[in-house]
């Protein structure tokens, strides 16, 4: 078909990569998703013609230019290929997570004024319905999956694959407008507008343009020499700027694959067989893998047991080395070499690590000994430091400069400034425009001169030039004593232990601090059944006192820890319990990006954290639990409050 | 309304003509009558429910659909013709499939060959040619596994395809024993307390599964089940069953307000 004259002018917009793609890599693999158990590929020029039935169906449903087009659901081809065809008629995109309760949707739409949405499956149609009369300009929604769905009012409910029919009978009528609508997209236009799932308040729709996407995949795609050869599996939410920029800005901007998973459950298995080039992954997930590893080496029998243990133990001395290019001695080179036969290989398989050449972590700190292990069996693993307001990267560490404790040098084109209370302010084409139809916003976090505000406290390091994050610069605060509080910093090194799924530290203006703690039920699980320790569910698990003698155990390790650090000395942990259920996304304690939500938590929990201050040893609490579904029950508990050892400033050791 | 004519039920199905009529059945085990007398019949495209109490009889008259049990007296009348005693493969080869109580896979089989178990009345080509893996025998098994990946899809079993059905739970087992009894394409399916031992999550997600099937594929459906929650809402019509007697037959609500039915459930002393 004839090719839009932008293909070959300047590359402006995603439909107008689309052109060149088709034409440039027409029949390299585009997308691929499981289904039926086959891995089922689009090449580039299926891809353009896919989006471009899309599109025609789109205009012909009457999509104007400038409408919003919601897009829920998980990762599949056919909603990368709706993003690009609503950008192709000139729409903008709104991916929202397709695992959020109907009324965060309402908010949504309702905010940006979405007439259209394009959604999965029956169980998200369900939730649209149920909030349609307060969506005013709500009118067409479009379905991919059409099971159950027979026997509902079509009015103005579409399947998929029939909008794409009506969009190929109507070529002639409408490719004209299409192709103008198309060729009309700039720099400037925007590319998709994403909302922040926000620790605080009422999600932010982030507008991004065309120039802020395209030029960060460009940058960022340049400082790693990623290619048209890379393979990459999408399995994070559709929603998250990450994705976006992954499986849209650079998958076009390089022509690489993206590849879907059959459903969330088989993530694993796929990721095996894909043996992604390039991957990433949130800490979360490298934690549970490393955890799920080291279980099941400990069922291994005890040759195998051994031979990982002694491997595992050489690749800490040199893997990391290797891998960064520093001296090895020939000895201990084949050594690994050897090791990489018999062990580093076989596990990097299994975990589907064998093929990657780049991969990154971000969003929280990962844990030092989990970043290690992965880069002591020779995978290059990165951390970057991104927001969606910077269209992802802000910092990233180059090949060879890698640490578990920084986050990395200034990504290509980017400026950072450090202000006076630590506060990190950056400046890059990736900016994004604005948080839409919220002025005050937009002017308290970006500056006239384009300078944006992280929201994150922290320094560089003075001898190599990488930027080390301390926490949230609201969340730091200061202890009666007016010392540093820094809830994240201790948080952070409770979590890295296996057992500890999540932790949440208070203190701010207070004498001393207190910790709520989540077990990992994995991990302490596989601890009880090992250990004969019978319960019969989270809550028990959670206060048996031999599970809480272990947390007091780490907390106290913790402790020592911060100890060292003459600054945040103050926030050891004088008082902990652990929590009687697990903090959720759907109770509102954490984001749809499982961070926590400090202030949530604290107000739910009131009881029980005047409990933890008062010095009572048990509270008794009724918790309130939302369903999946969106039903509501309670939990009731009696708790047991604990006292941690603390210690004695490094510094004042050193004196006395 | 007469047994022959197609209906639209609320809810935009259609239900056809009679299928399946039990006539005037007795079952008996020596002295013992664990049927006596029964007649009812299954309409195409229905979901049709068998309850009653502990040892009512209900399992007994699902054998003899099954053709398990051979019944004394009394015929069952199949696609308009009457039905010889018949064994229960010939039964399956009519196109009527069924699962069971407690649970019967092959343990130490993957989820996939379970379910592609169930294809075997839809494969024709000799075990030689299967040996070697030829011509006619290699399409069928392509076809076939093309047709099991579409119900493993339908069930969302796709995460546990090639894990040995020993080690599944109990709820996901009997998803996997329903994807083998859906991939024989039956014309009636059978289903044997699907929802025991489960809970109240798993429960409704095999609801959700039952009526998917019937509306999607038109099978129709009969079940037994105990959880009378669940029989209400699923079925577009109900046989009640208590001490081998039919007292009961009609839609839920029918069945609701039936009082020998109140009586059956709540417990009253028969003589």
């Amino acid at each position: 078909m004839a090719q839009s004259s932008q293909a070959t002018g300047g590359l402006t917009s995603i439909p107008a990569l689309l052109q060149r793609n088709a034409t440039l890599y027409a029949e390299k693999s585009a997308y691929r998703e499981k289904e039926f158990g086959i891995w089922q590929t689009w090449t580039w020029a299926e891809t353009e013609k896919e989006i471009e039935a899309l599109a025609l169906g789109l205009i012909n449903l009457g999509v104007n230019e400038g409408d919003f087009i919601a897009i829920i659901g998980r990762n599949r081809p056919y909603f990368y290929f709706a993003m690009a065809a609503a950008q192709s008629v000139g729409a903008v995109p709104v991916p929202v997570y397709n695992d959020s309760a109907a009324d965060e949707m309402e908010y949504i739409l309702g905010h940006c004024g979405a007439r259209y949405a394009i959604v999965e499956d029956q169980e998200q149609v369900d939730k649209i319905i149920e909030i349609q009369e307060h969506l005013h300009q709500f009118e067409h929604m479009i379905y991919i999956d059409p099971r159950g769905m027979r026997k509902y009012d079509h009015h103005a409910l579409h399947e998929y694959s029939h909008i794409q029919a009506q969009g190929r009978a109507a070529y002639d009528e409408f490719i004209t407008d299409l192709k103008a609508r198309r060729e009309k997209l700039t720099y400037d236009d925007t590319c998709v507008m994403l909302y922040t799932s926000g620790t605080t308040g009422k999600p932010k729709g982030v507008v991004l343009s065309n120039r802020n996407v395209i030029e960060s995949a460009k940058n960022s795609a340049e400082f790693d020499n990623l290619g048209a050869g890379e393979e990459i599996l999408s399995y994070l939410p559709m929603a998250w700027v990450g994705d976006f920029i992954f499986s849209l800005g650079q998958a076009y901007w390089c022509g690489f694959c993206v590849n879907c998973p059959e459903s969330a459950d088989t993530m694993m298995t796929d990721l095996r067989e894909i043996g992604p080039t390039y991957y990433f992954a949130p800490p979360r997930i490298f934690e549970t893998q490393l955890t799920s590893v080291m279980i099941r080496m400990e069922d291994a029998g005890n040759l195998k047991r051994k031979m990982f243990h002694y491997f595992m133990a050489h690749a800490k001395k040199v893997g990391g080395k290797i891998l960064d290019g520093k001296p090895v001695g020939a000895m201990d080179r084949l050594k690994y070499a050897l090791g990489d036969v018999f062990v580093y290989g076989p596990l990097k398989d299994t975990l589907g690590f064998g093929r990657v050449r780049v991969g990154y972590t971000a969003g929280e700190a990962i844990g030092p000994e989990i970043f290690e292990f992965y880069r002591s069996l020779g995978i290059n693993l990165k951390q970057l430091y991104g927001q969606t307001e910077a269209t992802v990267f802000i910092t990233v560490q180059p090949d060879g400069e890698v640490r578990a404790d920084t986050v990395g040098v200034p990504a290509p084109d980017v400026e950072i400034r450090i202000e006076d209370n630590g506060e990190i302010y950056y400046r890059s084409p990736g900016v994004f425009v604005e948080y839409y139809n919220n002025p005050e916003s937009t002017a308290s976090t970006k500056d006239a001169e384009g300078w944006v505000a992280t929201g994150d406290a922290g320094f560089f390091e003075p001898d190599s030039g990488h930027l080390r994050i301390i926490d949230r610069a609201k969340d730091v605060g200061k202890m009666a004593d007016g010392s540093m509080f820094a809830p994240k910093y201790v948080e952070n090194k409770l979590k890295f232990y296996p057992d500890i799924l999540e932790a949440v530290l208070f203190g701010n203006g207070k004498e001393k601090c207190v910790a709520f703690i989540n077990i990992d039920l994995t991990a302490v699980g596989n601890w009880a059944e090992r250990n004969n320790v019978a319960y019969a569910s989270y809550q028990e698990l959670a206060g048996h006192p031999k599970v809480l003698d272990t947390i007091q155990s780490h907390v106290e390790a913790v402790n020592e820890s911060v100890a060292q650090d003459p600054m945040l000395s103050g926030c050891q942990i004088h008082r902990f319990l652990v929590l009687h259920k697990e903090l959720d996304a759907d109770d509102g304690e954490m984001t749809r990006t499982r961070k926590v939500r400090r202030v949530i938590v604290a107000d739910k929990f009131n009881d029980l954290v005047e409990g933890l201050y008062d010095g009572s040893t048990t509270v008794s609490t009724k918790t309130e639990v939302t369903y999946e579904d969106g039903r509501k029950g309670s939990i009731s508990a009696t708790l047991d409050l604990r006292d941690a050892k603390v210690f004695p400033t490094a510094s004042k050791v050193a004196a006395e | 309304m007469s047994t022959q004519e197609s209906y639209v039920t609320e809810d935009g199905r259609t239900i056809g003509p009679t299928v399946m009529e039990m006539k005037n059945i007795t079952l008996r085990f020596g002295g013992v009558k664990a049927i006596t007398d029964i007649s009812f019949d299954i309409r195409e495209g229905e979901i049709r429910a068998i309850i009653g109490p502990n040892g009512a009889g209900k399992s007994s008259m699902l054998n003899v659909i099954s053709g398990f049990y051979v019944p004394q007296e009394g015929e069952v009348w199949y696609k308009g013709k009457k039905r010889p005693p018949m064994r229960p493969y010939q039964v399956a080869q009519q196109g009527i499939a069924r699962t069971f109580q407690n649970i019967a896979l092959f343990e130490g089989m993957t989820v996939l060959d379970n379910v592609m178990t169930g294809r075997i009345r839809q494969m024709t080509s000799g075990v030689f040619a299967q040996a070697i893996w030829k011509g006619k025998a290699e399409k069928e098994e392509v076809e076939n596994r093309e047709f099991v990946e579409k119900i493993i899809d339908f069930l969302e079993i796709q995460a546990i395809r090639k894990t040995p059905v020993g080690r599944l739970p109990y709820g996901l087992k009997k998803r996997v024993e329903l994807a083998r009894a859906l991939a024989a394409e039956p014309s009636i399916l059978l289903l044997d307390e699907p929802m025991a031992g489960m809970n109240v999550e798993e429960k409704e997600d095999m609801s959700r599964f039952i009526l998917d099937m019937n509306d999607e594929f038109g099978t129709t459906i009969a079940l037994i089940e105990h959880d009378m929650g669940v029989v209400m809402d699923l079925s577009d019509r109900v046989v009640v069953m208590d001490y081998g007697k039919k007292i009961g037959d009609g839609t839920p609500d029918e069945v609701r307000n039936n009082q020998e039915v109140i009586d059956a459930y709540l417990g009253v002393a028969h003589d």
